[in-house]
């Protein structure tokens, strides 16, 4: 428990001439559930994207159990063992439920979770297994995508906006599976706009404001008052 | 019985041309990419087929062992070293790209081979036939539409019930996502140039058996492969097989009328899809 899963140093992150970040510095330790709270803009899924790959970094802005993956490439990230579940669930409209899950496993890590244990969490997923994906609900959308990113096996799995645009009783559900997931000492970065789910969830929590890091705190102890001080910049 | 004769040479004609049409389709299906020099790349399959048989002594169809590995190679290599660094968000890079190597292939095969045109000799392969009622087809033909069926049922099937095919239309549908899933596009795309030039090599050397080729003629076939596919609808390999024989179907018709309105016939049929149905005649249902 000592040294963190995830180190964020100086990242700067750039969209032509915009910058997104400006030196974020942010540790995630094994087995912790982070949350990244902030409001639109703020550097959220930018983060995401420098994490996961999709952005190219200075290498040591990013380090993963102590290997600099800065400026590795997408699919070399997700080959060490981290998986995303991106904003907006962005399955592969062309493949079938059981297709997404199973490109999800295609890099054969071993771990608990298969085929079986995707439908054991998310039963109404099995019975849908041969349909294209796209024809499916938001919220069994969304749980593909989570089956997905959990088929990989990861060490640790990003979750962007899960909750944005469901139906309350389906975000419901979903966070009622997280603790099943990372009770398997998967750690766990959570990307929210609901402050309360995320918090309930999280061990710790940083807000984000424009490309800062305005907050961080664990989350069982940060004040309301805190909260809306570091989200909106205001006293 | 003439045009009962027509439409039956035409539609194994079709096969030929659906073997041009499917490494288009595919390689567009996959990347987005629009392959101008596909039709220099058949050609060069037939120059390939034709130095293996002058070596070796071999049968044309037996030089399709050397040839395939080798034009899939050439596409693999021809993918990472040059076609990925086009793709992007700009259509133009590739278009010109590939015009450029299109211009290069001709000119390389006009210094090595000279513009005489050439002709694999497939011995009496070539004029064998057989008696259907009173119909009388050619065995390479009917072979030719055959290997076509295969092809394109191969693909398909691959496309639909493999962990590769399963990549190709991960990384079609959303090659950032699909990159989240660990898979190098850059890799898949050079699969799947190996695996379209691997099928432009079956259809150069099933070319050069049937008629004489020179270095100048793969316009033309670039051509007949388009017309395959748009007729067909993009993205579906049965309907770029129905392309093809409408289009083989058209040319046939058209000679039949006329020997000299034989490609024009071809262009009126695809200019009559493209005007009243434009998505084609069996567009991928997509999502």
């Amino acid at each position: 428990m000592t040294d963190p899963i995830l180190q964020i140093a100086g990242l700067n992150a750039y969209y032509k001439d915009f910058q997104a970040l400006y030196s974020l510095e942010m540790h995630l330790m094994q087995g912790e559930v982070l949350a990244i709270i902030g409001a639109n803009g703020a550097g959220k899924t930018t983060l995401m994207r420098a994490i996961s790959g999709l952005m190219a970094n200075g290498a040591d802005q990013v380090r993963y159990r102590g290997q600099p993956i800065g400026a590795l490439r997408a699919d070399q990230v997700a080959m060490l063992g981290i998986a995303v579940v991106p904003e907006g669930r962005q399955l592969f409209p062309s493949l079938s439920v059981e297709e997404n899950l199973l490109i999800g496993g295609r890099m054969g890590r071993k771990g608990p979770w298969s085929l079986n244990s995707v439908f054991d969490l998310f039963p109404i997923l099995k019975e849908c297994r041969a349909v294209p994906s796209t024809s499916l609900s938001g919220g069994q959308q969304q749980m593909v995508a989570i089956g997905r990113a959990l088929m990989s096996n990861p060490d640790l799995i990003l979750f962007d906006e899960i909750s944005l645009g469901l139906a309350p009783v389906i975000i419901k559900s979903i966070y009622d599976a997280l603790p099943v997931i990372v009770s398997e000492g998967m750690s766990a970065m959570i990307v929210e706009q609901d402050i309360s789910k995320a918090l309930s969830v999280s061990d710790r929590a940083y807000c984000l404001q424009e490309g800062r890091v305005s907050l961080e705190s664990t989350s069982a102890d940060v004040s309301r008052a805190a909260i809306s001080q570091a989200y909106f910049g205001i006293a | 019985m003439d045009w009962v004769n027509a439409i039956v040479q035409g539609t194994l004609l079709g096969g030929l041309y659906a073997l041009f049409a499917a490494g288009l389709s595919l390689i567009f299906g996959v990347m987005r990419l629009v392959n101008i020099a596909h039709g220099d790349l058949i050609v060069l399959a037939a120059y390939l087929g034709l130095t293996v048989v002058m070596a070796t002594g071999l049968h044309p169809l037996l030089a399709l062992v050397f040839v395939v590995p080798t034009m899939a190679t050439i596409g693999y290599i021809l993918q990472r070293g040059i076609l990925n660094f086009t793709l992007g968000d700009d259509l133009l890079p590739p278009l010109l790209v590939t015009f450029g190597l299109s211009v290069i292939i001709q000119n390389g095969l006009l210094e090595m081979y000279s513009a005489d045109p050439q002709k694999m000799n497939a011995g009496a392969l070539e004029t064998a036939s057989f008696a259907m009622g009173s119909l009388s087809l050619g065995v390479l033909p009917v072979l030719t539409f055959a290997i076509a069926v295969v092809v394109i049922a191969g693909l398909q099937w691959m496309f639909y019930h493999t962990a590769i095919g399963r990549a190709f239309r991960a990384v079609s549908d959303n090659q950032d996502i699909a990159q989240l899933m660990g898979l190098n596009k850059r890799h898949i795309f050079g699969l799947a140039m190996a695996l379209a030039l691997g099928v432009t090599a079956i259809a150069g050397i099933l070319l050069g058996i049937r008629t004489s080729f020179d270095p100048s003629v793969g316009g033309g076939r670039l051509i007949f492969g388009f017309e395959a596919v748009i007729i067909g609808g993009l993205g579906n390999l049965w309907g770029t097989l129905a392309g093809g024989v409408i289009l083989g179907v058209a040319q046939t018709i058209g000679a039949k009328i006329d020997p000299g309105w034989q490609i024009l016939a071809g262009h009126i049929a695809f200019l009559i899809v493209l005007a009243v149905r434009p998505q084609g005649l069996f567009p991928r249902v997509s999502g």
